[in-house]
């Protein structure tokens, strides 16, 4: 397995917000994560970057990372795009880019650039407020890619992307896993749903079913979350 | 130039270039320009329209720079301020004229690279004519030691129509002590950017005091202040719009990064007396960013890495 989740909980400022949550993606897989707002999605995906303390279990590739920083956690190969991207004055893009790009060459991050639909002329501005929340996204997802990793977890990669943009953004995604990355994505569009392999529910903040995608989407259609918090 | 002024400036001129100063324009004859080591004039060059002329005063160094009428300069001013000595006392008044219509940008470069115990202190009136456009970059080079005194002050004066931006940054060194007092006073349809960029360590002190007098009805300023602070570095920032003239704008910008134990002080002011006036203010002091430091740990840096890649963003 790429990553397995063992009896993950989390609690925060009192909440226990994941409660005994296990789930497994495999390598090449895109899992796909389901949930109504507020089931935990996001918390999920942090965790498993390492950003909150958690009881339970983590492995990546067998190794137990639950003890791991952030960054001790990228440089294994894990990386996370946030729902809501960081904005940094007085960076470039390129110079955004380069921080993450395995191979730093300016055409590999101009191919990149293309690939998720932005203007080469991008790569001079600034990753602060001028970028729409659109653009910033596709940035994101280009910083994503140029890493190379082998988990890419997305957190909503299509919320604010235009829905004729879509269809590109859910076509980078396949090729970042035909280039071998595993990608836990977080989505609740329909589109985008169908470029999973697998997919979990979440539902305040546990896991009600994990399977084949479209067992699973039908499930979700059925009864997005039959528990209460 | 006799043997040892020669020697002097052979000296600084090296220190000039690793500093990133552009030496081919300070010996040529189409470049303005003039290098100042302590209080001693080593070389200045005028043009037929950029007239420099300096003298010794008393304490110091007294220098007139006048741009004539309607000149637009392709090439920079470039003016090099060096204190190589480890201690000493740099004392430079000027008088900045640039006549309506003219155009033109100063590079002044503030070397004090083996400073113990150095005060650099600069006096300087600038005059913006009508239509006019000045453009003065104050760029710093610190040595390692923190012993520098930066006291630098200009009061300009901005005419109908004209234009006056200023930058002082500190590229590399301790910022030391730095006590910055600038005022700009704008005329009608007048505009002002000041900008200040530094990061200061160890038991630095920065204090800055900047304002800008929006008199010109649809005048317009911005005071933009950057800093990072780290250790036991602090930073008092006073950023002073007033709207005066009608239509006009201001705005007072400033973000610092703390860190460590740090403290930073900033006040923006703004006032108006003319109701059609418009002057605003941000003011943002915290630690790094909590979700910048993820995103780029996200993507295999340490959080010092990060640090540096946020701050060196802030300040570039
Ligand atoms: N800082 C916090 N402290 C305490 N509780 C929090 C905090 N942040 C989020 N929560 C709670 O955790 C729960 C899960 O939030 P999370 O953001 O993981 O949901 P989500 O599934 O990603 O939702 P959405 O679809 O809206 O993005 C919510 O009930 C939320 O109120
Ligand atoms: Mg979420």
């Amino acid at each position: 397995m790429m990553l397995k989740i063992e009896n993950l909980r989390i609690v925060r400022e009192g909440k226990e917000i994941l409660k005994n949550v296990n789930f497994e993606i495999a390598p090449q897989e895109i899992h796909l994560v389901l949930g109504i707002n507020g089931s935990g999605k996001t918390t999920l995906a942090q965790a498993i970057m390492g950003i909150y303390p958690c009881e339970g279990k983590i492995l990546f590739e067998g190794e137990d990372i639950t003890h791991l920083s952030v960054w001790e956690r990228a440089r294994k190969g894990i990386t996370l795009a946030f729902q809501e991207p960081a904005r940094f004055e007085g960076l470039s893009v390129k110079d955004y880019l380069m921080v993450s790009a395995k191979n730093k060459s300016l055409n590999r991050l101009e191919e990149v650039i293309k690939m998720v639909g932005l203007p080469r002329n991008i790569l001079f501005q600034e990753v602060g407020d001028n970028l729409s929340g659109g653009e910033r996204k596709r940035v994101e997802l280009a910083s994503v890619l140029l890493m190379e990793p082998k988990l890419a977890i997305l957190d909503e990669p299509d919320s604010g992307i235009d829905m004729l943009s879509c269809k590109l953004i859910s076509e980078v995604i396949e090729r970042m896993k035909s280039m071998g990355t595993s990608v836990m994505l977080i989505t609740h569009s329909e589109d985008m749903i169908n470029i999973a392999d697998r997919a979990t529910i979440l539902c305040a903040g546990k896991v009600v079913a994990s399977g084949e995608r479209d067992e699973i989407k039908r499930l979700f259609k059925y009864s997005p979350c039959p528990l209460k918090r | 130039m006799n043997e040892f002024i020669k020697n002097e400036y052979e000296r600084l001129v090296k220190y000039y270039e690793s500093a990133g100063g552009n030496t081919k324009a300070l010996l040529s004859k189409d470049y303005a320009s003039m290098v100042i080591n302590g209080n001693k004039v080593l070389a200045k060059n005028s043009t037929k329209e950029i007239i420099i002329e300096a003298e010794k005063i008393e304490d110091g160094v007294y220098a007139h720079i006048r741009i004539k009428k309607g000149y637009k300069s392709k090439n920079p001013v470039h003016l090099c301020f060096g204190m190589l000595p480890r201690e000493g006392r740099q004392y430079i008044r000027t008088e900045i004229f640039a006549e309506e219509e003219s155009e033109v940008k100063f590079i002044a470069h503030c070397i004090f690279p083996n400073a113990v115990k150095v005060e650099h202190i600069m006096d300087s009136n600038v005059k913006v004519g009508k239509g006019a456009k000045v453009e003065y970059e104050e760029v710093h080079f610190h040595g390692k030691e923190g012993g520098v005194k930066v006291i630098p002050k200009t009061r300009a004066i901005v005419g109908e129509g004209g234009m006056y931006n200023s930058t002082f940054v500190i590229k590399s060194g301790r910022a030391g002590f730095v006590d910055i007092d600038y005022e700009v006073r704008l005329g009608e349809y007048a505009k002002s950017m000041l900008l200040t960029k530094i990061y200061a360590t160890g038991n630095d002190l920065i204090k800055a005091n900047e304002s800008v007098i929006l008199e010109g009805a649809h005048s317009s300023g911005v005071i933009k202040t950057r800093m990072a602070l780290r250790d036991k570095a602090k930073s008092e920032v006073i950023g002073k719009t007033i709207g005066l003239g009608a239509y006009s704008r201001g705005h007072v910008d400033c973000t610092e990064i703390i860190m460590d134990d740090a403290e930073a002080i900033a006040s923006p002011v703004v006032m108006a007396n003319n109701p059609k006036a418009k002057v605003t203010h941000e003011a943002a002091i915290g630690s790094v960013d909590k979700k910048q430091l993820l995103t780029l740990m996200a993507r295999g840096l340490t959080e010092e890495e990060a640090i540096d890649v946020i701050v060196g963003g802030l300040l570039k």
